[in-house]
C-alpha cells in the first residue's frame, strides 16, 4: 500500500486505501470524515500517513521520524500540553470534550512528526494547507482573513451555544441547527483557501503532464534528428551522403508528425498501394541515394496482382535510380475503380531500346514478364538524353477504391 | 534586372537568405518579413508582384496574410511555399487565394519559373498538389454528394482534359512536356491549370470544404 502522489488532499492516504480495496477515493474520504466525527478517523489517518510510504519513495515518514530526536521531544511536549488543557476543560465541567481528547492529542503529536520529517515536496503541500494560519501574519490578505475569522468565530460560538444548550432544551432540531452553524463557520473560514489548494493541485498536475510530454518529444528529437545532424556534420565533405541522410531524416520526421508513426517503428509488410509506394520510395532513397518524389492518388488493399504491380514498380524505380543519372525519380500511382496504374519517370540519359545490349535487358524483360503474367501491361518509353518513363497498368478485381488521405 | 518584384514571407531567416541569394539574379527581391502582421504591413506598402509565402508562420497560417492583403490589394499574387506537404495546409493557402503551391525542396530554376508564371497570372501546381486535387475531386462511387451544391455544378468536377493535365503534372511533367504529350499549346495547358485552380478555390465539394472548415476558412 502506497500513498498517492497525485490524488491527494492531505497525505494521499485515502487514495492508498481506495486503490488497495478497489473503491472510489471519494467514498473512502467520506468514510474518513465520518470516522473523524466518531473520534477514530483523525488519529487513524495521521498514523497511516506516518506509516505508509509514498509512491516512489522507499521509506515511510515514521522510519525517518524515529531518528528525529528533537521532533519526538516536541511531539511529546505538545501532547502533554494538550492533555493538560483537556484535563482543565473537563475540570471546568465541559465533560463532552474528553471523548475527543485522546484523538486530538495523538493527531497533533503525529502531525508534528509529519511536519518535521515529510519529504521536501510534501512539505510544500503542507505549507499550503497551513496557509490560513500563516495568512494572519502576512499583511496583504490580513484584513480579509480577520473578517473571515471573526464571522466564523461568531458562527462557531452561536452554534456551540445552541449545541450545548441542546440537552437542556426540548426541541431535537436545535442541535441540528447548531451543527449547521458550525459547518457554515468552517466553510467560511476554510472554503476560499481550500479552493485555492485544489486549483493549485490541478495546475501542478497539468504542469507535470506537460513536462512529461516535453521530455518524450525531446527524447525522440534526440534519438533521430540530433543524431542525423551529428552524422551530417561528420560527412560534410560528401554531398551525396549528406543529401541521403537529410532525406531519410525528413521522411522519418514527416511520418511521425503527419502520420503519427514513431521513428524507428517497424513498418512491417505493406498492405495497401500507398504504403507500398512509400516503402519503395524509402528503400530506393536509402540504397541508391537518389530522391524519389512519390505521389499516390486513391488507395486500396493489396492482392496478388497488385503485389506483382508493386514489385514491377520497385524494379523500374531502382533501375531509374541506378542507371539514368537523373537527379530525381518521379513515381505516380493512381487507383481507379477498374485499374491501378503506376508511372515511373526520370529525366536522365535515356536509351534507345534497340541499342540496349542483350545482357542488360533486365528492365524490359523482367518488368514486362511480371506484368503480363498477371494480366497487366508495361510500356517503356525512352528518348535518348531526355529520359525514360515506365507505365504499368494492372486491372483490379477486388475491393473498393478508398480516398488516400481521408 | 527587370524580373517580377518579389516579397518573401518566411519565419526562418536562413531560408529567406537562401532563397534570396538563389533567385536574386533572376527576379527583384524587394523585401521580406518573418510573421503575419509585419508581412501584411510591408506588403501593403511595397506592393510586390508576387509574394512567396510560407504556409506555416509563428502566429498562424499563411492564409491570414493572403486574405488580409487580397482585401485591399487584389492585384498582389501569392505563391505558397511549404515544407509540410500536409494537404489541409496547402488547400487552405490555395483557397485563401494563393495562385499556386510548391515545396521547399524545389530547384532554383523551377522556383524562378513558378514565380514568373504566377506573376503572369497563371497557376502553379506542384506534383504533390496535383495529386491532392485529383484525390479530392475523384468520383467516389455513391459516396460523393456535395453537402451544399455550388451554384455552378461544373465547379464540383474536373473535365477529363483537366484530369489528364493534373495527372501529367503529378507524373513530373513540365508544362512544355505536357503540351507536347497532349498535342496542345503551353497556353492551353496554363488555361487548364488556372481553371482547376478556380474550381479549387470556389468549389464546395465535401472534401475541400472539410479541409477548409478545419482551418476556419469558409
Amino acid at each position: 500500500m502506497r500513498r498517492s502522489r497525485e490524488d491527494r488532499i492531505a497525505g494521499g492516504v485515502a487514495a492508498a486505501v481506495a486503490t488497495r480495496f478497489g473503491r472510489d477515493v471519494m467514498l473512502v474520504r467520506i468514510l474518513f470524515a465520518l470516522a473523524a466525527l466518531l473520534t477514530v478517523g483523525m488519529p487513524l489517518y495521521v498514523v497511516m500517513w506516518l506509516l505508509l510510504p509514498m509512491e516512489g519513495d522507499d521509506g515511510s515518514i515514521a522510519a525517518r521520524a524515529l531518528k528525529d530526536r528533537r521532533g519526538i521531544g516536541q511531539a511529546i511536549a505538545l501532547a502533554t500540553l494538550l492533555a493538560a488543557v483537556f484535563v482543565i476543560i473537563s475540570l471546568l465541567g465541559a465533560g463532552w470534550a474528553n471523548g475527543y481528547a485522546w484523538a486530538i492529542v495523538i493527531s497533533a503529536a503525529g502531525l508534528v512528526l509529519i511536519w518535521r520529517n515529510a519529504s521536501a515536496e510534501e512539505q510544500v503541500l503542507l505549507r499550503q494547507e497551513a496557509e490560513p494560519l500563516m495568512a494572519l501574519t502576512s499583511h496583504n490578505r490580513r484584513k480579509a482573513t480577520l473578517v473571515r475569522i471573526a464571522v466564523a468565530l461568531a458562527l462557531v460560538i452561536a452554534g456551540l451555544s445552541i449545541l450545548l444548550s441542546g440537552h437542556v432544551g426540548v426541541a431535537t432540531l436545535r442541535p441540528l441547527g447548531g451543527l449547521i452553524l458550525v459547518v457554515a463557520a468552517i466553510v467560511i473560514l476554510l472554503g476560499p483557501w481550500w479552493l485555492r489548494v485544489a486549483r493549485d493541485l490541478m495546475l501542478e498536475r497539468q504542469a507535470r503532464a506537460r513536462a512529461e510530454e516535453r521530455t518524450e518529444i525531446a527524447a525522440r528529437v534526440h534519438d533521430s534528428v540530433l543524431q542525423t545532424l551529428a552524422l551530417i556534420q561528420r560527412n560534410a565533405d560528401q554531398p551525396a551522403e549528406v543529401v541521403k541522410l537529410a532525406r531519410a531524416q525528413e521522411r522519418e520526421l514527416r511520418s511521425w508528425l503527419f502520420e503519427g508513426r514513431a521513428p524507428g517503428e517497424a513498418h512491417g509488410e505493406s498492405t495497401t498501394i500507398a504504403q507500398g509506394i512509400r516503402q519503395i520510395q524509402q528503400d530506393v532513397e536509402e540504397r541508391h541515394g537518389v530522391p524519389v518524389e512519390a505521389i499516390t492518388v486513391g488507395d486500396c488493399e493489396l492482392d496478388d496482382q497488385l503485389k506483382a504491380l508493386l514489385a514491377a514498380a520497385r524494379e523500374a524505380t531502382v533501375n531509374a535510380a541506378k542507371w539514368s543519372g537523373a537527379e530525381v525519380v518521379s513515381v505516380f500511382a493512381e487507383v481507379e475503380p477498374d485499374e491501378v496504374s503506376v508511372y515511373v519517370r526520370d529525366r536522365g540519359r535515356g536509351f534507345d531500346p534497340a541499342e540496349v545490349p542483350q545482357d542488360r535487358k533486365g528492365l524490359a524483360e523482367s518488368v514486362q514478364a511480371r506484368m503480363t503474367r498477371r494480366g497487366g501491361t508495361a510500356v517503356v518509353r525512352s528518348v535518348k538524353d531526355e529520359g525514360t518513363e515506365v507505365t504499368l497498368r494492372m486491372p483490379r478485381t477486388t475491393g473498393p477504391r478508398q480516398p488516400s488521405r481521408a | 534586372m527587370t524580373g517580377p518584384r518579389v516579397f518573401i514571407v518566411d519565419d526562418h531567416g536562413l531560408f529567406r537568405a537562401g532563397v534570396r541569394s538563389e533567385i536574386g539574379d533572376h527576379v527583384e527581391v524587394i523585401g521580406e518579413a518573418d510573421d503575419v502582421q509585419p508581412a501584411i504591413a510591408k506588403i501593403g506598402e511595397l506592393l510586390p508582384d508576387v509574394v512567396l509565402l510560407d504556409v506555416h508562420l509563428p502566429s498562424g497560417g499563411g492564409q491570414a496574410v493572403v486574405s488580409s492583403v487580397k482585401a485591399d490589394h487584389p492585384e498582389v499574387k501569392f505563391l505558397a511555399l511549404s515544407a509540410s506537404d500536409a494537404p489541409e495546409d496547402v488547400i487552405a493557402a490555395v483557397r485563401a487565394g494563393a495562385r499556386g503551391y510548391v515545396t521547399k525542396t524545389i530547384s532554383t530554376g523551377e522556383l524562378v519559373d513558378a514565380i514568373r508564371r504566377v506573376a503572369d497570372g497563371d497557376a502553379v501546381f506542384s506534383p504533390m498538389l496535383a495529386g491532392f486535387v485529383l484525390d479530392a475531386f475523384s468520383t467516389l462511387p455513391g459516396a460523393e454528394v456535395a453537402e451544399r451544391p455550388s451554384f455552378d455544378p461544373e465547379l464540383d468536377q474536373l473535365t477529363s482534359r483537366e484530369r489528364e493535365v493534373l495527372r501529367l503534372i503529378a507524373r513530373g511533367y513540365t508544362y512544355k512536356e505536357i503540351a507536347r504529350e497532349l498535342f496542345i499549346s503551353v497556353k492551353t495547358v496554363e488555361h487548364h491549370v488556372s481553371s482547376v485552380l478556380r474550381k479549387l478555390q470556389l468549389s464546395t465539394r465535401h472534401q475541400l470544404t472539410r479541409w477548409a472548415t478545419e482551418r476556419r476558412l469558409t
